[in-house]
């Protein structure tokens, strides 16, 4: 066990990853010599070699479309979008192409790529660098989508993703690359996709979150331990698919939901969660389902990004409300 | 700037000496019969499609000698990555008339041909297959594959950014891949004039770096030819090229087009007399001995062929509507099988 950050969670993965299986190819823009932008694969050109780690020119669409040919042809394709702001392109490829080989060729060929790409807010970065559209990919059939929230799950479920026979994106949230560390093992085991992390059990509220937003969601927990509410705290881990069944069997327990995601409100995955608990669980509802979560506004510039997050005040307030409900 | 390289005029007589493999009779023959197939096999999906048979189907009426002329140059361990328009290409790598029929028909089990098990299937999305050409080309690469990817497009693909940005890679990397473009002078009502200002789609490959070629698509041998050696080029590790094919739409774009809405009925019969099945033929006559009898036989012969093959398609029944859970993933997550089991199909 090393104690790692994210992001030398993630590049430990990716050497396993590819010293593990030599058709795992890596490519996107600077992640050669340059080690990515925020140093994902730093190190690795060195190790496997520029045929084995590719920076590509800059297209985005070539990104993605070349993953699923090489995918389709044999390779283990780990493709990085180096912002999830420029991954639209890419959407044609993952919704047309990558999420369908398998069912349209009724699994004659099939397209076993990763895309990874950071994403989320919260360091600050130039305009288009921050902005959290998971659900526009959740909602694409045929994909995995994934989001790590500790090194340790961003190593484990790297791995899963790259040995998964199908297209899975794995979005990083940034704001933690280097937010926090961890002993990781690098063991090689992975964690299963589509399981949801029950990481503090507690009987009054349940909250499910996902991603960097795990940050003020830990954090408000702590304070409402302080007043004497246990919450019940679920990193959902994957968005597609969803751990329905232990988000449900959670809100069973605790009668009273709150949802916390950093991606705009309307039609976030927030919506996705409190339809199927309306649905599953109503007779243990014991308060209406709130989220907490960004607001249907562009993601401001870095001056007002703090505004825009969801903070730990705001999941306290909608804490309230659920528990002070009569 | 020089001419579009072809072999046979509109009349079947020769401009120039004939590549090797086109002084062997039996190799025209076949490459003449793959033609002659693709359009009864065009002209049956028509009809069944006419008679609610079918779906909309996309014709590659006078467009034959394009997908046949590339793939007879093809290896079999070589991918082939079609566009909608380009039957002749599939159905000489192995693609069977039934499978065809049934993927026009609407049915996902006809791009799970039993031939080319590494072919593509029929791309929808314009131009989003040569992405996949670059990726293929770049695992026969990594792996060390003396394969080639063989992606065929429209004109109005060539606008496609997925074009530019793929045949970019192809260049920078030096993958063995050959883009080829079949400008039947239009893309649905637009025509190639509006397209794009360029003087020659294949001038598009200067700036990926590569080789671009004209050729006259309406000529089988100088489509053949011309892709031998693209081919070759590609196997020698010296990378891709772009292979423009002039040819002409004689039908509507597809069935569920009026193409008498934007264009002249004469434009039509200018290039009816252009078409590549009739140079061939007259060529065959000229110097291979074909005969009427030949010609009969051979159409009776594909008649019967794909009467056949439609029968059977349209013998077979559908899936099982719970088809539709079955093959999106290898194995599927729990909200998958919940909804096949909500659905509940046998
Ligand atoms: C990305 C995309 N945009 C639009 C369409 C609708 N569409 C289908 S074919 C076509 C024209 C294609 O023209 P061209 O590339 O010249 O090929 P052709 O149909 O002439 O073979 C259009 C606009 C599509 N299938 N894909
Ligand atoms: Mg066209």
């Amino acid at each position: 066990m090393t104690d790692m950050t994210m992001i030398e969670a993630i590049r430990t993965a990716l050497g396993r990853a590819l010293q593990d299986d030599a058709d795992v190819v890596l490519f996107g823009e600077d992640v050669g010599i340059d080690g990515g932008v925020f140093r994902a694969t730093d190190g690795l050109i060195q190790r496997f070699g520029a045929a084995r780690v590719r920076d590509t020119p800059l297209s985005e669409t070539v990104i993605a479309g070349m993953a699923v040919g090489a995918a389709a042809h044999g390779l283990k394709p780990v493709a990085e979008i180096q912002f999830m702001g420029f991954l639209y392109p890419a959407i044609d490829q993952l919704a047309n192409h990558a999420a369908r080989l398998r069912n349209r060729t009724r699994g004659r060929l099939s397209c076993p790529m990763v895309l990874r790409a950071p994403y989320g807010g919260g360091i600050k970065a130039p305009e288009h660098h921050s902005e959290s559209m998971e659900a526009m990919l959740a909602h694409i059939p045929g994909l995995r989508v994934v989001i790590p929230s500790t090194p340790a799950r961003a190593y484990g479920l790297l791995l899963a993703a790259i040995r998964n026979p199908d297209p899975v994106v794995f979005l990083e949230p940034k704001r933690l690359y280097r937010a926090l560390s961890e002993p990781v093992s690098d063991d090689g085991l992975a964690l299963p996709i589509g399981e949801a992390v029950l990481e503090r059990e507690g009987g009054d509220v349940t909250l499910v979150s996902w991603g960097a937003m795990l940050m003020e969601t830990r954090a408000a927990t702590d304070m409402l331990a302080s007043e004497g509410i246990e919450a019940e705290l679920i990193d959902l881990s994957s968005l597609k698919p969803i751990d329905r069944e232990t988000v449900r069997t959670s809100v069973e327990k605790t009668g009273r939901c709150v949802i916390i995601h950093e991606a705009p409100l309307t039609a976030g995955l927030g919506a996705e969660i409190s339809a199927d608990l309306a649905e599953h669980c109503l007779t243990s509802l014991l308060a209406p389902i709130y989220r907490v979560a960004g607001y249907d506004t562009v993601m401001p510039y870095p001056r007002l990004e703090d505004h825009y997050m969801p903070s730990a005040v705001r999941i306290l307030r909608a804490v309230h409300n659920v528990m002070e409900f009569e | 700037m020089s001419d579009p390289l072809a072999f046979l005029d509109a009349d079947g007589r020769r401009l120039r000496d004939l590549p090797d493999f086109a002084s062997d009779g039996e190799t025209l023959k076949a490459l003449y019969a793959a033609m002659v197939r693709t359009r009864s096999f065009d002209t049956k999906a028509i009809s069944l499609q006419r008679t609610g048979r079918l779906g909309t189907y996309a014709s590659s009426l006078g467009q034959e000698a394009i997908s046949v002329g590339v793939v007879g140059a093809m290896q079999d361990a070589d991918v082939f990555l079609p566009s909608f328009r380009e039957h002749g290409g599939q159905l000489w790598r192995g693609v069977t008339l039934e499978e065809l029929f049934l993927y026009w028909g609407g049915d996902e089990r006809g791009n799970d041909f039993a031939g080319p098990r590494q072919d593509f299937p029929v791309c929808i999305p314009v131009a989003s297959q040569f992405p996949h050409a670059a990726g293929v080309a770049l695992a026969m690469q990594q792996k060390g594959e003396r394969g080639v990817a063989v992606a065929v497009g429209g004109d109005g693909a060539t606008s496609k950014g997925d074009f530019y940005e793929s045949l970019n890679v192809v260049g920078t990397w030096q993958l063995p891949a050959v883009f080829v473009i079949n400008n039947n002078e239009w893309a649905i009502s637009v025509p190639r004039k509006e397209q794009t200002r360029a003087r020659r789609l294949a001038d598009k490959a200067v700036a990926a770096g590569i080789p671009g070629e004209q050729v006259d698509g309406n000529d089988v041998i100088a489509v053949r030819e011309a892709t031998t050696r693209a081919l070759s080029r590609a196997r020698a590790g010296k990378g891709g090229t772009l292979i423009e094919c002039l040819s002409y739409r004689l039908g509507d774009h597809t069935t569920a087009d009026d193409a008498s809405r934007y264009r002249d009925e004469a434009e039509v019969s200018l290039h009816w007399k252009r078409e590549p099945l009739t140079r061939l033929r007259n060529h065959l006559v000229e110097a291979h001995g074909w005969s009427k009898e030949n010609e009969e036989a051979l159409l009776r012969s594909c008649g019967d062929e794909i009467d056949a093959a439609a029968e059977a398609y349209l013998a077979t029944e559908a899936e099982s509507p719970g088809a539709m859970f079955a093959h999106l993933y290898a194995s599927p997550p729990r909200e998958i099988s919940a909804q096949a089991e909500e659905f509940g199909d046998d």
